[in-house]
Parts: C-alpha cells; sequence; structure tokens
C-alpha cells in the first residue's frame, strides 16, 4: 500500500501530468474569483475535454480545479461581500468587515493560509480514512444526520448573540423558505403559488446571494465610500495575516478536522460546514466582541474547514459512489466518463489512480495558495476603487451568478426578492447567518426526521451517536452562557462594571424592527392559513417553522415591553429606493434582454450615477458585455432574449 | 447532387458543375451530405445537471453521433437543470426550433410525471420523434437476515413490512414497487433519497431492508455485497424483446425476471390494472430509459439522417465495447421500433392511471 503511496507520487511529477493539473488550478481559481461559479460550472468547463483523456492526468487536472475553488472564491467574499461560493459564506461575515476596515490584505493572506493547511489537512485525514471509511460512513444512519442537521441550527444561538430571538425569528423565516417546494415524505408541494420555478424550492446559490451580497452593495451605494473606510495598508496586513494564522495553530488544525468529518458524511451540505466552525471559533473565543465586525478569526475557522472539506467529500463520493457535495457529484460524472466506476472495487482495482486524487488534491492546495497570495496585493487593491465603479460591474455579476443556478428568470426575481428581505434585516440587525442556516438545513432536517422515524422508529433517538450528538449539542447551548455567568460571579471590580455595562447597554428596537415584526406575525398567520390542506407529515415542517417564528416574534415584543430599550432610528427610504432599482433592472432584462440590459446599465450607471468620463465608462461596460458573451460561449448559456421571454 | 442524370452534358458543362459543387462544398459543408441540410451545430438540451447519469450519457453518445451524422456537426450540450427535468423539457417544448438542429435528451423521470400528467408538464411526447433509445435494466436484492435464498425472502416478505428507500413514490421505483405490491410483499417505502444510491447506503447500514439498483449500479456496488453474502437478489425486471415480451436480462441471464417469479408464484402471468401499470412504466422507465428525441416536425430526411447516423455505429464492436461500462452489455434501440414502443410505453389507459392514484394513496400515502 505505502509503496503504491509514492509511485502514484512519482506519477503525479511527470511532466504531463503537472501540466494539466496547473491548467486545473488556474480554471478552479478563475471559476472561484468569480462569484457564484462555483465547482460545479467549472467541472462542466472540463468535462467536455476529458473524454478520451488518460485518466491519471484528467484527475489531476479535476482535482486541481476541486482543490483551488474554495481558496479562489475567497476574494469576492472577502473584497466585495459577495460569498464566492456556497463554501465560503461564512468568510463573508468578518472577512468583509475586515476589507472595510482597510485590512483587506490580512484577512486575505491568513484566509489563503487557512485553507492550505485546512487542505494539506484533509488530504493526510483522506489519505487515512479512505482506508477505515467504511464502517465510519456507514454508522452515520438517518437519525445521526438528522442530530447533525440539529447541531448546525443551534448554531443559530451562538451566532446571534444578544439579539437572540431575532435571531430565531430569522431562522424560522429561513426555515420557511426553505420549505418551499416538495414534501419529501408524500411529494405535496407546498407553497407553490402555481408558479413552476417555486415547485423546486429556492437554489442556494440565490439565497445566499440574495441575502449577503444584494444589502451589501445597497449598503455602499448608499454610503457611497470605498469598500476600505480606511485606506488599505497592504504591505503590513499581508505579514500580519501570516502571524494571525500561526497564532491559532489549534483552531486551524480543529476546524479542519471537523470539515474533513463533516464533508465525508454524505448528505450534510459543505455549506454547513463554515458555519458550523464558524459558530466553534465563536464559541471557542473568549472576547466575541468583535466577530461580524472584522475578527480574523471568523476568517480563519471557515477558510480552513471548507478546503478539508473538499477533502473529505471524496471519501463517500470515491468508496460509495455517492457525492458528498454538489461538485463532487460532477467530479462522479467525470469519473463515469473517463470509464472508471467509483465504489469500493476502485480503491482495489485503482488504488494508484486514488492515490493520485488525493496527491493531486494536496499538491493543488499547494499551487492555489501560493498563486493567490501572489495575485492578493493587485487584487486587494481593488478595494481602493471608489464603490460606484464596482457597484454596476457587480450587480451585474451577481445576476449573471443568481442566472447560473437554474437559468430561469424566477432566479432573478427570488434574488431581488430575498435581497430586500436581507436588507431589512441588515438595517434592523437581524441576523443574516441565521436566516441562512435556517434555510440550507430545512430540508435535510425533514427528511433525515422523517427517514429516522420511519426506519428506525422510536429507537431513532435511543442511539449511542444521537446521544452523543445530543449531549453536544447541549453544551453548545448551555456552555458558553454558563462560562460568561461565572465569570461575572467572581469579578474584579472592574469587570463587573463592564459587565454591567454591557448588560444594559443597548437593546434597541427601531421602526424596521417593529415593521419586521408585524409582518412576519401577518404573514405566519396567512401561511398557517394556507397550509391548512397539507397532510400532517406534508405539513410539519411548514407549521414548525411558523411557530418558530410565531414564538420568537412574540418572545422579542415581550422583551422591548419589560426591559428597558432604547428608540433606534433605523433609516430605510434610500435603502428602499435601490431594491426598487433592482426589480427595474430585472424589469428591463425580461423586456430588452441580458445582454442589452447589461451593456445599457453600466453605460448609463458609470456616466450618471458615478459621473465617469465617457470614454472610460463605454470601454468598462463594453468590456462587461464581452465578459458575458464570453461565459456564455464557454458554458453554453443562453440569456434572456427579452419582451418577456421564458415566462 | 453530384450524381448525373443527363448524359448528354459535354465534358466541359460536367467540369463546370463538379467545380461549381465542390466550391458550395467548400462554403458549406452541408452542401457535402445528399439533399440533407445537416445543421452546422445541434444544440442538445439535456434537462439534467451537469455529470449526473443522463448528462454522462449524453456526452458518450454526442462523439459517437458527431462522428457519424454527415458533415460531423458540433454537437453543444446544454445543461437546464430544475425541477427533476420537467423544466427543462417544458422550455424545449415551448422554444426549440423545428429545423433538426435541437435536440432533447429524457430520461425515465422525464416520461414518467408525463404519464402520470403531473401537473407542472407542458410538453408531450407526441410532439416529439425520437432518434434513439437506450434501455437499462435493474436488479431487486434484499437483506440476508430475511433469508438465504431468494425463495425464502420473497416468503419472507409477504409475511413481514419490510422496508424500502426511495427517491420518491412516483419515481424510477415505481415499477419495483408496483412489482412488490403484486408479489404480495407488505413494503414501506421511505421517501426522500436523493439518489439510487443514498438508498443503496440506507441499505448497507441496515436500515432498508429491501433495495434495487439499475444494471451499471449494480455491477459496481451491489455485487461485491452479493459476494460476501450481504445481500441476496431476488429478481431482475428482465428486458422486453422486439415483440414486446419482457425476457431475462443479459446481464443478469441466472436470475428470475419479476414475470417468471409471479408466474412461480400464483401459476399465471399478472393480469388487471396493477400488472398494466407495471408494463407501461417499465417499458418507459427502463426499456427506453434514456431518449434522443427532437421535434416531430423536424424535416424528414434529417430525422432519418440523424437514424441512419445511430444505426452506422450502434452494431459496430468498438461502439460496444465503448458502451459496456456506460450502458451494460445493452444495444440500443433506434428509430422507428422505438417509435412504436414509446406511443405504445407512455399511453395510460384512465382505468391504470385510476388504479395508480388510489394505489399510491392508500399503500404510500402519496398523492399526485
Amino acid at each position: 500500500m505505502i509503496d503504491v503511496l509514492f509511485s502514484s507520487l512519482g506519477q503525479l511529477f511527470t511532466v504531463p501530468h503537472m501540466l494539466y493539473m496547473v491548467i486545473g488550478v488556474l480554471i478552479g481559481l478563475i471559476v472561484g474569483i468569480i462569484p457564484g461559479l462555483g465547482g460545479i460550472a467549472g467541472m462542466s468547463l472540463l468535462l467536455p475535454f476529458l473524454y478520451g483523456m488518460e485518466p491519471s492526468v484528467a484527475l489531476g487536472m479535476l482535482m486541481g480545479l476541486v482543490a483551488v475553488i474554495p481558496t479562489g472564491d475567497t476574494f469576492a467574499s472577502v473584497l466585495l461581500g459577495i460569498p464566492g461560493s456556497s463554501a465560503s459564506q461564512a468568510t463573508v461575515v468578518d472577512g468583509f468587515a475586515l476589507a472595510k476596515k482597510g485590512q483587506a490584505a490580512r484577512a486575505l493572506s491568513s484566509a489563503f493560509l487557512s485553507s492550505m493547511m485546512g487542505g494539506l489537512i484533509g488530504a493526510v485525514v483522506l489519505t487515512a480514512f479512505i482506508l477505515i471509511a467504511r464502517p465510519v460512513v456507514l454508522s452515520f444512519s438517518s437519525s445521526e444526520l438528522f442530530m447533525l442537521t440539529l447541531l448546525g441550527l443551534s448554531m443559530v444561538a451562538v451566532l446571534s448573540g444578544k439579539d437572540v430571538f431575532k435571531g430565531i425569528a430569522a431562522c424560522g423565516v429561513g426555515l420557511l423558505v426553505g420549505t418551499i417546494g416538495m414534501a419529501p415524505a408524500t411529494g405535496e408541494f407546498r407553497l407553490p403559488f402555481e408558479i413552476d420555478y417555486l415547485y423546486d424550492g429556492l437554489p442556494l446559490v440565490v439565497v445566499g446571494l440574495g441575502i449577503f451580497a444584494l444589502p451589501e452593495i445597497i449598503d455602499l451605494l448608499v454610503k457611497r465610500g470605498a469598500i476600505a473606510e480606511q485606506p488599505c495598508q497592504l504591505g503590513k496586513g499581508w505579514k500580519e495575516g501570516v502571524k494571525d494564522v500561526a497564532r491559532r495553530p489549534g483552531l486551524v488544525a480543529r476546524c479542519a478536522g471537523i470539515g474533513s468529518l463533516m464533508g465525508t458524511i454524505p448528505g450534510l451540505a459543505g455549506s454547513v460546514v463554515d458555519w458550523l466552525t464558524y459558530g466553534h471559533a465563536v464559541q471557542s473565543a473568549k472576547d466575541k466582541s468583535q466577530f461580524g465586525k472584522g475578527d480574523i478569526r471568523g476568517v480563519i475557522a471557515p477558510e480552513s474547514a471548507n478546503n478539508a472539506c473538499a477533502c473529505g467529500a471524496m471519501v463517500p463520493t470515491l468508496l460509495f459512489g455517492i457525492p458528498g457535495s454538489g461538485t463532487a457529484a460532477v467530479f462522479l460524472g467525470g469519473l463515469l466518463l473517463l470509464g472508471l466506476q467509483p465504489g469500493v472495487s476502485m480503491l482495489e482495482t485503482n488504488l494508484d489512480l486514488t492515490y493520485t486524487i488525493i496527491w493531486s488534491l494536496a499538491l493543488a492546495n499547494i499551487l492555489g495558495a501560493a498563486l493567490c497570495l501572489g495575485l492578493a496585493r493587485p487584487v486587494a487593491s481593488l478595494t481602493r476603487v471608489p464603490f460606484v465603479i464596482l457597484a454596476p460591474l457587480i450587480t451585474i455579476l451577481i445576476l449573471f451568478a443568481a442566472y447560473q443556478a437554474t437559468r430561469s428568470l424566477g432566479d432573478l426575481f427570488a434574488l431581488g426578492i430575498i435581497g430586500a428581505i436581507g436588507v431589512l434585516f441588515k438595517q434592523a440587525n437581524w441576523s443574516r447567518p441565521a436566516f441562512l442556516i435556517g434555510f440550507v438545513l430545512a430540508p435535510g432536517a425533514e427528511a433525515y426526521f422523517y427517514q429516522a422515524a420511519q426506519f428506525q422508529g422510536a429507537e431513532a433517538f435511543m442511539r449511542p451517536g444521537v446521544l452523543i450528538i445530543g449531549a453536544l449539542i447541549a453544551a453548545s447551548l448551555i456552555v458558553p452562557p454558563l462560562c460568561s455567568y461565572l465569570q461575572k460571579r467572581r469579578p474584579t471590580e472592574n469587570s463587573a462594571k463592564h459587565a454591567l455595562q454591557e448588560e444594559v447597554a443597548p437593546l434597541s428596537l427601531g421602526v424596521i424592527d417593529v415593521a419586521l415584526l408585524g409582518s412576519l406575525l401577518a404573514v405566519a398567520g396567512y401561511m398557517w392559513w394556507a397550509f391548512a390542506d397539507l397532510s400532517m407529515l406534508g405539513g410539519i415542517m411548514p407549521r414548525l417553522a411558523i411557530a418558530i417564528i410565531v414564538a420568537a416574534c412574540v418572545l422579542e415584543i415581550i422583551r422591548t415591553v419589560i426591559k428597558p430599550m432604547k428608540w433606534q432610528i433605523q433609516t430605510l427610504s434610500q435603502q428602499l429606493l435601490w431594491v426598487a432599482g433592482f426589480f427595474a433592472l430585472i424589469a428591463s432584462v425580461m423586456v430588452f434582454g441580458f445582454l442589452f440590459t447589461a451593456a445599457l446599465f453600466c453605460l448609463g450607471f458609470l456616466l450618471v450615477v458615478a459621473r465617469m468620463k465617457p470614454v472610460a465608462a463605454v470601454g468598462l461596460a463594453a468590456s462587461v458585455t464581452l465578459f458575458l458573451m464570453g461565459m456564455a460561449n464557454l458554458l453554453t448559456l443562453t440569456y434572456p432574449t427579452g419582451v418577456l421571454a421564458g415566462l | 447532387m453530384t450524381t448525373m442524370k443527363h448524359t448528354s452534358l459535354n465534358t466541359f458543362k460536367k467540369a463546370l458543375i463538379v467545380v461549381a459543387c465542390s466550391t458550395l462544398g467548400a462554403i458549406s459543408v452541408n452542401a457535402q451530405a445528399n439533399d440533407v441540410n445537416v445543421p452546422d451545430t445541434i444544440h442538445w438540451t439535456i434537462p439534467f445537471g451537469v455529470g449526473g447519469g443522463t448528462d454522462v450519457w449524453a456526452r458518450f453518445f454526442s462523439t459517437w453521433m458527431s462522428d457519424h451524422i454527415k458533415g460531423n456537426p458540433t454537437l453543444v450540450i446544454d445543461n437546464v437543470p430544475g425541477g427533476g427535468s420537467i423544466n427543462g423539457s417544458n422550455l424545449f417544448a415551448m422554444r426549440a426550433a423545428a429545423d433538426g438542429s435541437q435536440w432533447i435528451g429524457t430520461s425515465a423521470s422525464t416520461q414518467y410525471p408525463a404519464m402520470l400528467q403531473d401537473r407542472r408538464v407542458r410538453y408531450s411526447y407526441n410532439d416529439w420523434t425520437p432518434i434513439l433509445a437506450t434501455p437499462t435494466g435493474g436488479v431487486v436484492y434484499a437483506q440476508p437476515s430475511l433469508g438465504d435464498s431468494a425463495e425464502e425472502v420473497l416468503n419472507a416478505v409477504t409475511n413481514q413490512r419490510v422496508k424500502f428507500a426511495v427517491q420518491s413514490h412516483t419515481g424510477l421505483e415505481l415499477p419495483v414497487l408496483i412489482a412488490l405490491d403484486l408479489l404480495g410483499a407488505d413494503v414501506q417505502a421511505v421517501s426522500g433519497m436523493r439518489s439510487r444510491g443514498e438508498g443503496r447506503l440506507a441499505f448497507e447500514r441496515g436500515e432498508a431492508d429491501i433495495d434495487f439498483q439499475t444494471t451499471s449500479a449494480y455491477f459496481s456496488s451491489v455485487e461485491p455485497l452479493v459476494e460476501s453474502g450481504r445481500a441476496v437478489p431476488l429478481f431482475s425486471l428482465g428486458v422486453l424483446n422486439d415483440s414486446g415480451e419482457i425476457v431475462r436480462d443479459p446481464a443478469f441471464s441466472d436470475l428470475p425476471t419479476f414475470n417468471e417469479v409471479y408466474e412461480t408464484l400464483h401459476g399465471e402471468a399478472p393480469s388487471g390494472p396493477a400488472a398494466e401499470a407495471y408494463r407501461k412504466f417499465f417499458a418507459s422507465g427502463f426499456t427506453l430509459q434514456k431518449l434522443i428525441l427532437l421535434p416531430s416536425d423536424a424535416p424528414d430526411e434529417l430525422i432519418q439522417e440523424y437514424r441512419e447516423a445511430a444505426q452506422r455505429f450502434v452494431d459496430t464492436e468498438a461502439f460496444k465495447d465503448e458502451a459496456e461500462a456506460q450502458l451494460g452489455p445493452y444495444t440500443p434501440v433506434v428509430g422507428e421500433v422505438v417509435e412504436q414502443h414509446l406511443q405504445e410505453a407512455m399511453s395510460l389507459d384512465d382505468a391504470t392511471r385510476q388504479w395508480l392514484v388510489e394505489w399510491l394513496l392508500e399503500q404510500h400515502g402519496a398523492r399526485i
């Protein structure tokens, strides 16, 4: 076995292999950097070339691509506040906050370094795991998977901090949005409103972009600054980021471990891993005050996890032929095109290829991180460009990215609507990550609960694995508040005062809060009525979501009534204007088509809002259009052609 | 075009025509084909995501088709995922040009909703003409705890409730569910699996008692289980021969078909609405599992050319060698044969549909 391990390493360093792997890495980086294009799009670019290629070389290329996407997508997350792919959603929270403080380079360099470390740890875990993984993966039955979704949901409490009821309400809304589509138990459709698009449920990419990216863009437009509020000191930030990682080897190792293990469990989406590890970073931190405002640990944790997760996802893919992630699903298709049947036999008959895959993963992680570090300096200077110039380009990019989800105009509308919710949440400080976690976990929680109850009956919840995870959940909910309580109990004078201040300090309420609370209760009432004809099994999850929303809203109202609270001024009119503008843009896409709208919108925005010189504006608008046309060619896309096409 | 009917033409004229023709030919590749105007590019809609079964299948066939159609058109695969292939098929039905430059590749999960009259379906197979269909087979197998041999297991499953992990009650597993019901098995179908592979994983974990896999997945993942005594094969679904009878699957010639098993148990062939439903869904989901189709109003000579192109390679040894891994030991069905089978398979009479609706609700609590 060891000799195969090293002979496959030897093969890795042959010229064609290295060459194709570098091609894979480069494509992966480009795809990773363009927001919304994740591994699935990247794989689709490569698939046509696979046919007839030498398997080991082709695998090198594929793995090069897979390995670096969670590295490259950090650029968009940190610099633009757009989740580059679903694996980097948690990175946005603190990464973008750091960029706004002028510490983009620090965030980037620590992200790349921790990505690389995570990837390497993941590759090591994969090497060891591939030989013993079978019983481990088989021991995760539907009931353990259900408990894992609950563990994910428990992070909501950790992430929403002080505004815990708002966080839970946001999570409830996410859960409700997540139940749109088919009920796994009965095949009933929920909330389709007779719109074809909704039968499938909303795509994660669209929801992620809507809840994070659009509100950030609008916020920056309202403020009219550059992304970085202070000039970016790249030289200093670079070393600082490396030091940040070096100072926290434990965090990196733990998160990479969590990432690779979670990745190996088929069915649990890779998009949960970044939130779980982010939550872990918050939990394990002594000083939690900076999370959400730019804490470097909030970047290091998810970034070490997501690369490791990409490695872990290879375990079920290779071992069982069951993809552990969306990218792995396409990779599986690639294997089949190469004439390789994944499964246990793959390890026996093609052990060398299996190790080639692992070596390529490790090497590509190093290459990818090195390339990204090299690019960090020029790319980070983007944050100094006035945002009004970037805004139209980013908006078009987001539209393009969202449209890749199902290539339906519905993607654009869903983006706008979720974006509007995101704007409200952002202005009133309701936890957007909580919303996303609810959304991501809703289908899994429901399906696994149903399956566990059907397969195992009441025994499902007595299994040792279930109890262990249950204890973990309890610990994650109880230990942090207990710790802070104990700390308050044995105070020195100073910290007592400090704690007291924090206690009394702002429990604020604003006009958006009132509006949100009111409309959520109204919507909940309407939904309860709309769900009346669902069967028991099909309706249980949406009803649960509604119950959570109502309970959280009512508790929030009670809290604001009995506790002292400060009336907070929350402005919204400007934001709403931009949201309206965004819908106008979608309407224009429907009438005039995507390409024409994109070109015209860029030109108009750059001339009128950004007041650029005509020559530069025309040049930029033209290059955006060329980019879109190029992508259409590469990915064989058809954009909406206008005159209400495709409704 | 290059054949001359009028032999009276003199050499000069002949030469002139030849020159003219070859110039035309150089301008447009199309002119080379005998009166057939093959498009330069064929857009092939695959209503599934990249890397899925149908996508890989299409990419496999695109090279073969492109190499054998006159003028070697470029085949561009256009993935339109969503709605379990309904969305992409709807779009194709609405938009596709009828000039033969647009194809669609469909699978069982496109055929079934059309047969069940899913309200989202806005396409009709009557509007489409098939070029080629690929069959697949499948095997039902069970936990060895139910018995050491197929007979013992089949005996056991009539006496106790067994669990079967399915994607949905109306998915690819539908004919298997009907078959097990016909055999008198008390099956509890646990739905919500995202793939047949996840269903197999539930079986391997011991959560499901009974499972089913199509041929290629069976060979790669179930056969090792059978060899190590962790699964007992019960029966195959069989294949449909040219005269429309279900016969033993060449991939599993040792295994009895469902019909054989039924006959041994009951002494006669299955009949009634359940048997009719089984037949239809088996035919459209397995015998014609994946189809290449194009709008029926495409030019006849083009349809003919595509079918001939398919015919040119499906019988070659080179194709069979390469296809073994992708398709199993099955030969694709080409042209008019597909058309007949398709018409037959897709038409579900009202009595059968009514039976199905009630059966799904009663047995599995599922509404359609």
